[in-house]
């Protein structure tokens, strides 16, 4: 099981992905490797590979109410690209993903956690919303490993 | 076809392309009677907030303007600043700038030859869905831009935006053992671009040529990537501070981006065709004989053939890395000293889309007064118009949804990079 939180440390509540690895890293769960990442594109589907299952942690903008958060599987259906944000610049988690499913390189099971996010602010923390969900957030990934864990 | 009807065909916001635009075409009577690359994303007004930043912030602030190529406005800066205060960086700093450079290249034009611009000839929306057919194709590509990324990596201190570069050199200069660690991934990624050469020039390619004036870098001894005199096919041989004499920014009221033209309003192409024409003999052996393998000769007048052009760049980015990797020695310290001086600093490199051209007015105390930064899609910019109307005019008997990937295809040949020309794409084709 690998857990990997997206996000840009130093951009506000960008950062709530790699806050919510973090976290669980504190917590030590038996069986979890928690990766914390940029989001680059690539590295993305290379961080995804050799694992089972993969939980992805990411801030989304999709005009949601700040700290909402979205549980969607990716082993089952794509990604909708609008949540995760569009790069003209290079592929967002969501096309890379579908990159990895269209080359067979997707995981067995991925499950992509979204917090809406407030403010994209430089140098700012998160918001209190988002500061919140994210810790919830942590509590309710330690729960799930256990029970994934439990079922083999 | 003799029609009568008016068509339009738009694209209101041109996929593959780095940054925010959009085209249309209108032909009336089957006459091609406007074509407009509009560029929409927003300005950026980078060069308006360098005024009062240090001479040395250029580099970092410079770097921001785009994702894809931050070494090439790295390196237009640095060389601008270097310039400006009497220092030429040479020698193995120079070899690592170069080195890094190298990396960008590969990084940058294996996206746009497999995940950009392939799709176009092969007849796919996008590189997820080539990728469902074509596997093999898409994984090589990601190996070639790992093997970029980690030059980047290595020498830059990350991927995207590195933070290694400073005026008079680096600020840290990588250990040999640390440059080693490259020599594998790198000479897996000379294979995997030869392959790319080969693959791209088995595509079909429209017939098209066009007659431009091909402006690149060039030096004595090198490919054109990191400094040089600016030349042309024409005849054109000038000295950076020069460039603004020879070339002219004008507004065309649907772009945010400037459009260039020669100081005689000609039109003019920057890019890997003008490179590949004006420094063939510059190309690595290597490199040489994977166009000559596929029967690529220089000059290349079709625009569609550029992404083989390309695919040759790569082999040559690859095979020069390795070349310079072999020959580093560490430095003895990663800088030169540099004291700012008052006057105007001019630099220019070729960023993997073209020559990217930086002016710099700085005063005694090193604080930037002006800043003017011309990147290669505005310079492209005349040139992508008039190819699309050449394109269209001779495709008029296609249906408007052929038509307007033909006319999308057309602009990608530029790899444009609208969020570096913003000052600057959706496709509007109308047919009345």
């Amino acid at each position: 099981m690998r857990l990997i939180g997206v996000g840009n440390r130093w951009r506000g509540d960008d950062a709530a992905g790699l806050v919510v690895a973090a976290a669980v890293a504190a917590r030590r769960p038996a069986g979890v490797e928690v990766v914390e990442h940029r989001g680059e594109p690539i590295e993305l589907i290379e961080a995804c590979e050799g694992a089972r299952t993969v939980w992805i942690v990411d801030a989304v903008c999709s005009g949601g109410a700040p700290g909402t958060v979205h549980r969607l599987d990716a082993s089952v259906e794509p990604l909708l690209a609008e949540l995760f944000g569009v790069s003209t610049h290079r592929l967002g988690p969501a096309e890379a993903l579908e990159l990895a499913r269209a080359l067979g390189r997707l995981p067995a099971r991925v499950i992509v956690y979204g917090i809406e996010a407030k403010e994209f602010e430089p140098g700012h923390p998160l918001s209190a919303p988002v500061a919140l969900a994210a810790a919830r957030l942590a509590d309710v990934l330690v729960d799930e490993f256990a029970l994934v864990s439990q079922a083999g | 076809m003799a029609e009568r009807r008016t068509r339009t065909i738009r694209t209101a916001t041109l996929a593959r392309v780095e940054g925010e635009g959009a085209m249309r075409v209108r032909i009336e009577a089957g006459q091609v009677t406007e074509v407009a690359l509009d560029i929409y994303e927003p300005p950026r007004f980078f060069e308006a907030f360098l005024r009062g930043r240090d001479f040395a912030e250029a580099i970092d602030i410079t770097s921001r303007i785009c994702g894809i190529c931050p070494v090439a406005y790295q390196m237009s800066a640095v060389t601008a600043m270097e310039s400006l205060c009497g220092v030429e960086v040479d020698g193995q700093l120079r070899a690592l700038r170069r080195l890094l450079y190298c990396g960008e290249w590969i990084e940058s034009h294996a996206l746009h030859i497999f995940m950009l611009h392939a799709p176009d000839f092969l007849g796919y929306a996008g590189a997820v869905e080539m990728a469902r057919d074509h596997p093999t194709i898409v994984a090589d590509a990601l190996k070639l831009k790992k093997a970029g990324n980690e030059v980047m990596r290595v020498i830059g201190g990350r991927e995207v935006h590195p933070i290694n570069l400073r005026v008079g050199g680096l600020h840290r200069v990588p250990t040999k053992a640390e440059l080693a660690t490259l020599v594998e991934g790198l000479e897996r990624a000379r294979e995997l671009a030869l392959g790319a050469v080969t693959l791209t020039a088995s595509l079909d390619f429209p017939d098209y040529a066009q007659d431009f004036e091909l402006v690149s870098l060039a030096q004595p001894g090198e490919y054109p990537i990191d400094r040089g005199r600016v030349v042309s096919d024409a005849g054109l041989d000038i000295a950076a501070p020069d460039y603004m004499t020879h070339f002219v920014e004008s507004h065309v009221p649907w772009s945010h981006a400037l459009h260039s033209q020669r100081a005689d309003g000609s039109t003019y192409v920057v890019g890997p065709l003008a490179r590949f024409a004006n420094s063939y003999d510059e190309l690595t052996a290597l490199a040489r004989e994977a166009a000559a393998g596929v029967g690529l000769r220089s000059p290349e007048r079709n625009p569609f053939r550029s992404i083989v052009v390309r695919s040759v760049e790569l082999v040559h980015a690859v095979d020069e890395a390795l070349s310079l990797i072999a020959a580093y020695e560490e430095p003895d310290a990663p800088a030169l000293e540099v004291t700012p001086r008052a006057g105007v600093g001019h630099g220019v490199s070729e960023a993997p889309r073209g020559l990217l051209y930086h002016r710099y007015e700085v005063d005694e105390a090193g604080s930037i007064l002006d800043a003017v930064i011309i990147p290669p899609t505005s310079q492209n910019q005349t040139a992508i118009e008039a190819d699309l109307r050449g394109v269209v005019e001779q495709s008029l008997d296609l249906p408007d949804a052929e038509l307007s990937v033909r006319c999308e295809q057309t602009i990608r040949n530029y790899d444009p990079c609208i969020s570096c020309a913003t000052h600057f794409l959706k496709l509007d084709v109308e047919r009345l």
